[in-house]
């Protein structure tokens, strides 16, 4: 009986849908290419390339061909949200997962709404602890949120890192930037050790430097947003820095020139950083918005809040040290 | 009675534009241009007077004719066309000090208003993301049309200071784009490769022609006194710029920069002074809220809008379009259908 209708349907209205509707009569809305109307599409298994879903990479050909006529969107920092998702995320992904195999602890601490400064310390040469902390905030935290760094002038003043900082997110390590974005409610990084922390040798591994001069509590309490110490375990053995060639740094303008068991001597090679174990652990918040609105005019408080700040990180960085069996495995 | 205004530059794009719009407005009684080459545009009732800012004519043409209002719009950016750095000094500095002094001396003027340049910001790896018409250069132009933007600027305050009565009105343009202006930036965005530098991918920020006119028309038709950063919402990167526009990247290591700015020049296609390469590496951006909330005017097009528009209206030839693209994917997918495809099928039999 079903076959019957079509063929007299396609004999009398042949644009015509040849579907029943539920109460069986003829569907009457005009038919497409396939012989059925927009409703009654019959289900079709998802196409196949290969392994792949034919979906996603016709996505990844629309993503290139979006960046081939410029049409993406980048905020008033250079910030390119797609990008970096797209993009950057699943390589630092691949390297924090599947290469330094990071621990993530108390990621509950970073709100998962509204301005927060995340504080770290800062070690290993090359300064990727900060692109894992940024990364592993927008992979593995459950509301995926965006930090942007604050980074030093070198960042962008140097060709390639510069333009891939801005897209990221990051801007330049400036009071401005830092009360715009807070002020707009974002997640931003800082690590007030600078270069201090980075470039420091193998010798004081785990070991916070200074930690500026506080200016990052100061802004913290003058746009009443919470503090997150992050204690990050892990970066110190990638690069490990035995001699700080001072006289090549000055020469090349660089606040210092590493010299690591493999670097300069593998050439190229030496630039892979080493396969240690990672443990970011986020601390508890320090609520600035229960101070006093002008709070951050009293020099000793910053101070005071500074030396807590990074008492607790210092804590942390012990603590894990000794849950780690080992900085490889 | 009406307002009297005189217009320095009036040759320029911008400066006929806004004598043609005072000219349509009852109230402008009289208006007076100066410019040392006859307007681009057609104007009726402007009185044009064929001189230099840098003769005493004018200072007399200020008192006789009891301006009241001066719009000073003849500072220029590029120095190919009036002959050389020193003359293209000579007409943005000496003239606007020489005019400032003459202003001094006329007791009826009762504004001013000036184009300046977001340039005096300059721009360097230490700049903020955006800045604010409170804020000062990082590394402060040492060279070409930022420079004098900056010293015009400092005698324009110290006139200020001197009288007063005279409200200022100082804008700081962000670079204009639009379909009708002709500018470096616009030239340069017409080239069939456009050279960009490697490894960098300045954040770029621009004011459309309509918004700037008007803008300007408000400025010296109301008081407004201050600095007021005069540019669209939103950036765009110049690797994106250069996309939308259909042109092709032709990536240029930074110590080639020079040189291939100055083939460039020479071969006529854009005069693109060299003191304006930082801006093409480290890109600026300014903050416009001051514009929105005192001066009291939201630009009609965002950055990306001014760039799109003007490409519509030019007519240059666009070497990738959407369209194109467009095929381009199709074929991409078809391609890996087809190998995958094949390939399954000689598998299988």
């Amino acid at each position: 009986m079903a076959q019957v209708i079509p063929i007299e349907r396609a004999r009398r209205e042949p644009d015509r849908c040849r579907a029943m509707t539920a109460s069986g009569r003829p569907c009457r809305n005009k038919a497409g290419a396939s012989g059925f109307c927009r409703v009654h599409q019959p289900p079709t298994a998802p196409e196949r390339i290969g392994p792949f879903d034919a979906e996603s990479v016709r996505e990844i050909l629309r993503f290139l061909g979006r960046r081939l006529t410029g049409e993406y969107w980048v905020d008033d920092f250079g910030f390119d949200p797609e990008l970096t998702e797209k993009v950057f995320l699943p390589v630092v992904r691949t390297m924090y997962r599947d290469y330094w195999r990071t621990e993530w602890l108390g990621l509950e601490n970073v709100p998962s709404a509204g301005a927060a400064l995340l504080v770290g310390n800062h070690a290993g040469t090359v300064p990727v602890d900060s692109l894992v902390m940024k990364f592993g905030v927008l992979g593995e935290h459950p509301a995926h949120r965006h930090v942007h760094l604050l980074a030093a002038d070198l960042a962008f003043r140097m060709p390639v890192v510069a333009q891939m900082a801005r897209k990221m997110g990051s801007t330049l390590a400036c009071n401005e930037d830092a009360h715009r974005l807070l002020r707009s409610g974002e997640l931003v990084g800082v690590f007030p050790e600078g270069y201090k922390g980075v470039g420091k040798g193998w010798k004081n591994r785990y070991r916070l430097q200074r930690f500026g001069r506080g200016g990052f509590v100061e802004i913290a309490l003058r746009e009443r947003v919470p503090i997150v110490p992050v204690a990050i375990v892990g970066s110190e053995e990638i690069y490990p820095m035995i001699y700080d060639a001072k006289l090549l740094a000055r020469m090349g303008g660089f606040p210092y020139f590493p010299i690591t068991p493999t670097f300069p001597w593998l050439g190229p090679l030496g630039l892979i950083p080493l396969p240690s174990k990672w443990v970011v652990e986020f601390g508890e918040p320090i609520h600035t918005e229960e101070f006093e609105p002008d709070a951050w005019q009293d020099a000793m408080l910053v101070f005071e809040l500074t030396d807590r700040i990074r008492d607790a990180i210092q804590q942390m960085i012990y603590t894990n040290l000794v849950k780690r069996r080992g900085a490889f495995f | 009675m009406g307002q009297r205004v005189m217009i320095t530059g009036v040759s320029r794009h911008l400066a006929g534009k806004l004598a043609q719009r005072l000219e349509a407005d009852p109230e402008v009684e009289y208006i007076v241009g100066v410019d040392l080459e006859e307007p681009e545009v057609d104007l009726e009732r402007t009185e044009f007077v064929h001189a230099d800012i840098r003769n005493p004519l004018i200072a007399r043409i200020i008192q006789t004719a009891e301006v009241d209002t001066l719009v000073h719009l003849s500072i220029i950016s590029t120095p190919t066309r009036v002959g050389g750095r020193s003359e293209m000094k000579e007409i943005n500095v000496i003239g606007s000090l020489q005019l400032f002094a003459a202003c001094q001396r006329a007791p009826a003027l009762k504004k001013l208003v000036m184009k300046s340049s977001t340039a005096v910001y300059g721009a360097s790896p230490r700049d903020p993301a955006l800045f604010t018409e409170d804020m000062s250069a990082r590394e402060v132009p040492r060279h070409g049309f930022a420079k004098d933007s900056v010293e015009v600027e400092q005698y324009v305050r110290d006139f200020g200071r001197r009288r007063r009565d005279v409200s200022l009105t100082i804008l700081r343009f962000a670079n204009f784009i639009g379909s009708e202006i002709e500018t470096t930036l616009t030239r340069y965005f017409s080239l069939p490769v456009v050279p960009s530098p490697i490894g960098y991918d300045p954040r770029l920020q621009f004011v459309h022609e309509e918004d700037a006119e008007e803008v300007l028309y408000r400025g010296t038709r109301r008081d407004h006194h201050g600095i007021f950063n005069v540019a669209a919402d939103g950036v765009v990167l110049l690797s994106q710029a250069i996309r939308i526009c259909g042109k092709l990247p032709l990536k240029v290591p930074l110590p080639l920069a020079q040189p291939v700015a100055s083939v460039v020049r020479r071969l006529g296609l854009v005069d693109f002074p060299s003191d304006q390469i930082p801006f093409l590496v480290y890109g600026r951006v300014a903050d416009n809220d001051r514009l929105k909330r005192i001066f009291g005017f939201t630009p009609k097009y965002d950055t990306r809008g001014a760039l799109e528009e003007f490409v519509r209206g030019h007519r240059s030839r666009r070497l990738v379009t959407r369209e194109t693209v467009a095929v381009w994917e199709q074929d991409v997918y078809d391609f890996l259908a087809r190998t995958r495809r094949e390939r399954a099928e000689r598998a299988g039999g």
